[in-house]
């Protein structure tokens, strides 16, 4: 479904991806592990169009979308939920939902709505609110709620578990897995390995801008290394 | 001090004030909105904001040596030449951001400022050199209309021209509609996403270029309008007009909290009003001592001290933000 072909992607003057190669199948989970500053952020941001690579190609299914800005990549069928959530906390809840679906003019735009609020019932309750009142596990559901809200083919989650209490966490990543078994492809990029390796199918593991290694979610969880370094073991 | 004289004179003064206040309040939309989306300060705004009433008082003097101006009826004309100030100030205002602004989008904050400075001089002389070919002057007033400068007495102390009325009309349906687009329309509503966090916004399918473009639309027009109103209720115009009621106008979005729309409009009306009472009271406050040439000194200085008392603006911070 998602190709990315020996991408070089520069951050200002830093040298983020070295070559980075990786596939995501219609209907996986795939998990991107890394520390910070290995460049799992930059991919996503790449695959989204917020970065334009200076060489490499990134297929989606046939098309080819490198450079393509931000803005028609939604278009296509790929949402992201960036790091940090950024959702809009001056516009209410229900307006950062409608954001998510700007693009769209069909009629089930209302279905999704409730779709979502299924997913999240708090958000239903907090409709109203202004974004910025939310909770930290409130803003994350409204970050994922709202890129649903665009009816992605291929879902980018930027560290969904940042800043939540262990119990939240736990949440998140049930309600992930379950927009998966909906139908949605996932690209997981995420600090918490064993978190992400317990709902995802395969993995890759970045290290300083480039995949040192790759596999299904079980291989990675037995490597000897991946324990060390990621699973504190 | 007549007692007396300050109670009777003060609908009057009030009623000016709002009348300033509302035309500060049309022009603080303009700076207020371009620095929420870009965190940039228009200072060619001034200009855009007088190109409108130029357009205005082209339209009426056109009319006028065709010789139909007289026989119309005063609405349609006013309606005609509101629009087209609007439309010539927003298309002004697009054009200014696509040739002086984007290219610059990048650069450190100064840069697109001087480059603003430099447009408000370059707009300032334009305006001047195109009037002064055409028209052999640059000072122009504007045509009046009979029905419009019609007084219409309230009490035996107060009376309100038709004229102010309209523009009190029109500026209350201007606010009101902008008002509208921005909180209950898709459109406004991506204009605010884009003015917190471009980057998200892109990722939603917001072209955030457009988005700007329509934000310098939507702000010239609304200068574009102050200009056609200032031009109908004040008279004399000339190419360097713009500059001090657009400086006030400026202030006065800071003083509502820049970046904020309703902030624009209080902090307008605010100034307006400061400015009426202190050129009406100052004088008979102080038996003479000071004149009504004093007003500027006066609004400035309770400006900065609501600005030490609330930094942020009247409006400013009106939301917290968690992390």
């Amino acid at each position: 479904m998602l190709r990315l072909d020996a991408l070089d992607v520069y951050d200002g003057e830093i040298h983020a991806l070295k070559g980075v190669s990786l596939e995501v199948h219609r209907g996986e989970i795939v998990a991107l592990l890394g520390n910070n500053g290995a460049g799992k952020t930059t991919t996503l941001r790449t695959i989204s169009g917020l970065l334009a690579p200076r060489r490499g190609a990134i297929h989606l299914e046939d098309q080819a979308i490198a450079g393509m800005p931000a803005h028609e990549v939604v278009g296509l069928g790929i949402a992201h939920v960036p790091e940090g959530r950024r959702i809009f906390n001056r516009l209410t809840v229900r307006e950062n939902l409608m954001m998510g679906a700007f693009l769209r003019k069909d009629a089930e735009v209302a279905g999704d709505l409730e779709r979502v609020f299924t997913l999240f019932p708090r958000l239903q309750e907090r409709i109203t609110q202004v974004a910025g009142t939310l909770s930290g596990g409130e803003q994350q559901m409204l970050a994922i709620g709202r890129a649903l809200m665009a009816r992605p083919r291929l879902l980018l989650l930027d560290e969904p578990s940042m800043g939540l209490a262990p119990v939240l966490v736990e949440q998140i990543f049930e309600t992930v897995a379950d927009i998966n078994r909906q139908g949605t492809t996932i690209l997981l990029v995420e600090q918490n390995a064993a978190m992400a390796l317990s709902i995802a199918g395969r993995g890759y593991v970045l290290e300083t801008g480039a995949v040192v290694l790759s596999g299904t979610a079980a291989t990675l969880g037995d490597d000897a290394e991946v324990r060390r370094a990621y699973l504190g073991e | 001090m007549d007692v007396e004289l300050l109670i009777a004179i003060f609908p009057q003064v009030l009623l000016d004030g709002l009348i300033l206040g509302f035309m500060y309040a049309l022009i603080a939309l303009g700076y207020t909105m371009v620095y929420g989306v870009l965190e940039f300060i228009n200072f060619a705004h001034s200009e855009i904001f007088i190109f409108g009433a130029f357009v205005g008082v082209e339209i009426l003097l056109g009319l006028r040596s065709a010789g139909i101006l007289a026989g119309l009826h005063w609405l349609p004309v006013l309606v005609l030449v509101l629009l087209a100030g609007m439309a010539a100030s927003a298309l002004l205002a697009v054009s200014v951001e696509r040739i002086a602004y984007r290219p610059l989008r990048g650069a450190p904050r100064l840069i697109p400022l001087i480059s603003a400075i430099g447009v408000s001089f370059f707009l300032q002389d334009a305006i001047r050199l195109v009037e002064s070919v055409w028209r052999n002057a640059f000072n122009l007033v504007y045509p009046t209309m009979d029905a419009l400068n019609e007084r219409y007495e309230l009490t035996s102390t107060i009376d309100i021209s038709m004229k102010s009325f309209v523009v009190i009309a029109a500026a209350l349906l201007m606010l009101w509609g902008l008002h509208a687009l921005v909180n209950r329309t898709k459109v406004g509503t991506s204009m605010r996403a884009v003015a917190e966090d471009q980057a998200a916004a892109s990722l939603m399918g917001i072209n955030v270029n457009r988005v700007i473009s329509l934000t310098f639309l939507i702000g010239g027009a609304m200068g574009g309008a102050a200009g056609v109103l200032f031009g109908v209720q004040y008279g004399l115009i000339n190419p360097y007009t713009g500059f001090i009621p657009g400086l006030k106008a400026f202030t006065a979005a800071v003083l509502g909290g820049i970046g904020n729309i309703p902030g624009a409009m209080i902090g307008g009306l605010v100034l307006g009003l400061l400015e009426a009472f202190a050129a009406s009271y100052l004088s008979l406050l102080t038996g003479g001592a000071f004149g009504a040439e004093y007003k500027d000194i006066f609004a400035f200085s309770m400006l900065i001290l609501i600005l030490i008392f609330r930094p942020k603006g009247l409006l400013g911070e009106v939301v917290r933000e968690r992390a």
